[in-house]
């Protein structure tokens, strides 16, 4: 195993991380994209610590916190404050850190299953069909209704062992994943038949390599760009699901700030207080909408064919 | 209070339009916008609040509810009780005559034969009468003569005002609607999209789910009504933007159910084209404290049960505390604005029956403090938690999604805090906390919570049936699929006893006291139910329309005939 795995980092030293990194580089979208991407990450995991504002803070005493509500921006509240007088800086860089998180540890999940049966499907004949007719069936199940049976079942459960919190992420992100595979699963089969039949796989074989190391040496690296295509557009699905259950006030406990929560309260005041839906609107464009570029981006730095061009 | 100087404003203006304006149809053309459509006109066929009360505008019954929740008479000459004679002694039977010379729009008289059919036409079998609760317990009507209407009932009934009493039971005109009898009912849509009746309009075409004109009742019992020669009502759209068209542009004359955000009503009147006007019903939102431990380490099936008493909530000053920590002005201004006023009752009208309990309406973080304190709840550990014997006082605290809501939990949650306890929240989909399915955890009856808040009200002026919901007999459990409305698991035998007390007692003055008691029993005396907000309904109507009196015990246009045009 340690072979294989020196094998696989060993012919592909600095000099194609450069040339990738280049090929990136030439993308202005992707650029872009990444620029954007680190700003949206900086301002809520290192805007907290920076502005120290509890934002689930509702003021006890009724008459500061009538004072309080629906202010406009303001040096004490630069974004303003919601309709109980809550912070909505310290809202959307909170909510930011779930969202965000959500998206990324549910595309690890979808990626880490999408790739695992596509692969097996390609490169296995007899899996292939019992995998893929899997992969029908998932595709045809109706997501949402799907996930409110995920919640309905297993939510006091993990409340109880996690708490609540702690219980819904692993639960939505967990919901998620499991639930958002099937595309890549699909294209990486597809990629892999393809691969299956070249040349060099053929040579492998005929020296009596092994299927485990045929797919972690050959196989999997020759896939990678598909896979991280399809990851960066997962992170941006994940996102928006995520958005969807808290719009339909599943997931999260009500008082606890996801963008796609922020957005649901926003919308009744949407006429007298535009921003309060904007804010949290922009945010999440732009984290899919940069996302989306970086992906692109990185599959044309990825693939060899175009890389050069 | 604005209820109040609105009410007196109506009936000076009243008073003073009636001199100016004794002329039918002198005031042109009123437009009335629902922002549900109207699908039919017969509101035997459907329980939607739009289509009976567009049909309160034709059709009409022997007496309607007037904005107090009284009973007053429409055809019938008056109000039938035991002192008149009209109802009998052993509640029984209850005889209303009509008012003589009556007259349907098409110019044939009103006869007591077209009210028992009517009875008929909601009682038959194969009929799927969308109001047939209206008529459950009537053994017979008989008809000695044209005028008479003699009702019986299976057994003595202390509220005999149901059938043929408000826009829900109109009288259906014998001629028009023989043929629709039975399964045939359905598909007579003549007669249920134009329906004759003796109200103070009559129908001139019905577009479905869209718009209906109305004009003049030429045959209306009083010469000089309506004023108006006209009536529009238009469907559609939401409530924001009824009010938008009735307050800020003025498209329309009266909007109905404008149930709008504080911060949207304040924009709306700065419009100045219309006001809004509330009106009280029994919706009270509320928070259910349970009786019974709701904890998961619980085998299913004994989980909020009265098996487990609550560890909690089973003392009286912790609920008393809890009720005490809550600010319920505050609640309505975030909340409801002029839909809704903080009220400590579980029945806050009609005013008979409402108790003058105002205990709850101001707050006391430190007395609510203390009150812990007393029961033994102290922080030992320094994490601003109470804690007792090693329990922290910890509770879950759910209700449906609903944004109004969710500021209430955040709003209740901070005070609570303040107080020392730690609080969880929960939202659950309104089809499913609401939904009943006794395979749900979700459910309000199932109660896998500490605390829960929602709203509710009951149906009519008699708040017996409603009150008697939480009878021990009524607890919901496994052994009966969770159904029962005594979703607290409340169970006392005084209760119990007084419950039977009110169900034989037929005096009203009685009854209001043995009601005010239950009332009590349930909210101050043991702080089981803490009721928020007191919930009221919201229309707009423009500067320019006057007589309009809102009113929740029966269709909001029940006063229609009175409205007339300011000048």
């Amino acid at each position: 195993m340690s072979d294989a795995a020196t094998a696989i980092a060993a012919p592909q030293p600095r000099g194609r991380f450069a040339d990738v990194w280049r090929q990136f580089k030439s993308h202005r979208g992707a650029v872009a994209g990444m620029v954007v991407l680190g700003a949206l990450v900086l301002f809520v995991f290192a805007g907290p610590l920076i502005w120290r504002v509890d934002p689930t803070f509702v003021n006890p005493d009724a008459v500061e916190m009538m004072k309080s509500r629906n202010k406009p921006p303001s040096l004490a509240a630069p974004l303003g404050t919601d309709q109980l007088g809550r912070d909505m800086l310290a809202r959307l860089m909170a909510g930011g850190q779930v969202s965000l998180a959500v998206g990324l540890v549910a595309m690890m999940i979808s990626i880490f299953i999408g790739s695992t049966i596509g692969v097996m499907a390609g490169y296995f004949r007899r899996l292939d069909g019992p995998l893929m007719r899997m992969t029908d069936l998932f595709l045809s199940l109706p997501l949402l209704p799907l996930l409110l049976v995920m919640m309905m079942l297993f939510r006091d459960s993990l409340a109880g062992a996690f708490g609540p919190e702690a219980g819904a992420f692993i639960l939505i992100v967990s919901a998620i994943g499991v639930t958002s595979w099937m595309q890549s699963a699909r294209i990486v089969r597809g990629e892999v038949l393809a691969l299956k039949e070249r040349e060099f796989v053929l040579a492998a074989r005929s020296i009596g390599t092994t299927p485990t190391a045929m797919i972690l040496r050959h196989v999997l690296p020759n896939v990678v760009s598909p896979i991280m295509v399809a990851a960066t557009l997962g992170i941006a699905a994940a996102i928006i699901t995520e958005s969807a259950l808290s719009f339909l006030g599943l997931g999260f406990p009500p008082d606890f700030p996801t963008w796609g929560r922020l957005l649901y309260d926003g919308v009744q005041y949407m006429q007298l207080y535009p921003e309060r839906v904007i804010w949290p609107g922009l945010a999440i464009s732009l984290t899919v909408l940069s996302v989306n570029y970086i992906g692109d981006g990185l599959r044309d730095a990825l693939d060899p064919r175009i890389r050069g061009r | 209070m604005t209820l109040r100087t609105m009410l007196l404003g109506a009936v000076a203006s009243l008073a003073l339009a009636s001199a100016a304006h004794a002329e039918r149809g002198a005031d042109g053309e009123v437009k009335v916008l629902y922002w549900q459509a109207v699908s039919t006109l017969n509101p035997y066929l459907s329980s939607g609040t739009k289509d009976v009360e567009a049909s309160s505008l034709v059709l009409e019954g022997l007496a309607g509810f007037d904005e107090k929740g009284e009973v007053f008479p429409r055809l019938a000459v008056d109000i039938p009780t035991v002192a008149n004679g009209g109802l009998s002694a052993d509640l029984t039977q209850i005889t209303w005559k009509l008012k003589p010379g009556l007259l349907w729009s098409d110019g044939t008289p009103v006869t007591s034969a077209d009210a028992k059919f009517t009875w008929e036409y909601c009682t038959h079998p194969e009929g799927g009468c969308a109001q047939a609760a209206r008529y459950v317990g009537i053994k017979s009507i008989d008809t000695p003569d044209a005028e008479t209407i003699v009702i019986t009932f299976d057994a003595p009934k202390p509220n005999p005002y149901q059938a043929f009493v408000g826009g829900t039971s109109p009288i259906l005109q014998k001629a028009q609607f023989e043929k629709c009898i039975g399964a045939a009912a359905s598909s007579c849509n003549d007669a249920n999209f134009a329906p004759i009746g003796t109200g103070p309009f009559k129908v001139v075409e019905l577009k479905v789910n869209d718009v209906v004109t109305f004009e003049a009742n030429p045959n209306y019992r009083d010469p000089a009504k309506p004023a108006f020669a006209k009536l529009t009502l238009k469907g559609g759209g939401d409530a924001a933007a009824a009010a938008s068209a009735v307050m800020e542009t003025g498209e329309f004359d009266y909007a109905w159910n404008t149930q709008i955000n504080p911060d949207l009503q304040a924009q709306m009147k700065a419009g100045g084209k219309g006001v809004l006007v509330n009106g009280f019903g029994t919706l009270v939102e509320r928070i259910e404290m349970n009786m019974t431990d709701p904890s998961p380490a619980l085998p299913e099936g004994e989980r909020s049960t009265v098996k487990h008493p609550h560890p909690i909530l089973s003392d009286i000053k912790v609920r008393q505390a809890l009720s005490m920590a809550i600010d319920r002005q505050v609640l309505v201004d975030v909340g409801y604005g002029e839909a809704g006023r903080p009220t400590c009752n579980l029945v806050p009208a009609p005013a008979m029956f409402a108790s003058d309990n105002t205990g709850c309406l101001k707050q006391d973080i430190e007395g609510a403090k203390a009150l812990l304190a007393e029961a033994g709840w102290a922080d030992s550990d320094g994490d601003s938690i109470l804690d007792k014997d090693g329990k922290k006082l910890s509770l879950l605290y759910q209700t449906s999604v609903n944004p109004v809501r969710q500021d209430f939990q955040a709003l209740i949650k901070g005070w609570w805090n303040s107080i020392g306890v730690e609080v969880e929240l929960k939202s659950i989909d309104a089809s499913v906390f609401f939904g009943g399915d006794a395979g749900s955890p979700d459910t309000f009856q199932k109660f896998y919570a500490d605390v829960e808040m929602y709203a509710n009200n009951f149906d009519g002026t008699d708040p017996e049936p409603y009150l008697a919901g939480y009878l021990c007999a009524k607890i919901p459990g496994p052994d009966n699929q969770w159904q029962g409305e005594n979703i607290n698991r409340f169970c006392d035998p005084a209760y119990d006893a007084l419950v039977a007390e009110l169900g034989k007692t037929s005096e009203m003055d009685k009854r209001a006291e043995l009601a005010k008691k239950l009332n009590d029993m349930l909210t101050k005396d043991s702080f089981v139910v803490v009721p928020l907000v007191d919930r009221g309904r919201l229309s707009a109507h423009s500067n320019s329309l006057g007589g309009v009196v809102l009113n929740t015990w029966d269709t909001e246009l029940w006063n229609a005939q009175d409205w007339f045009r300011v000048k």
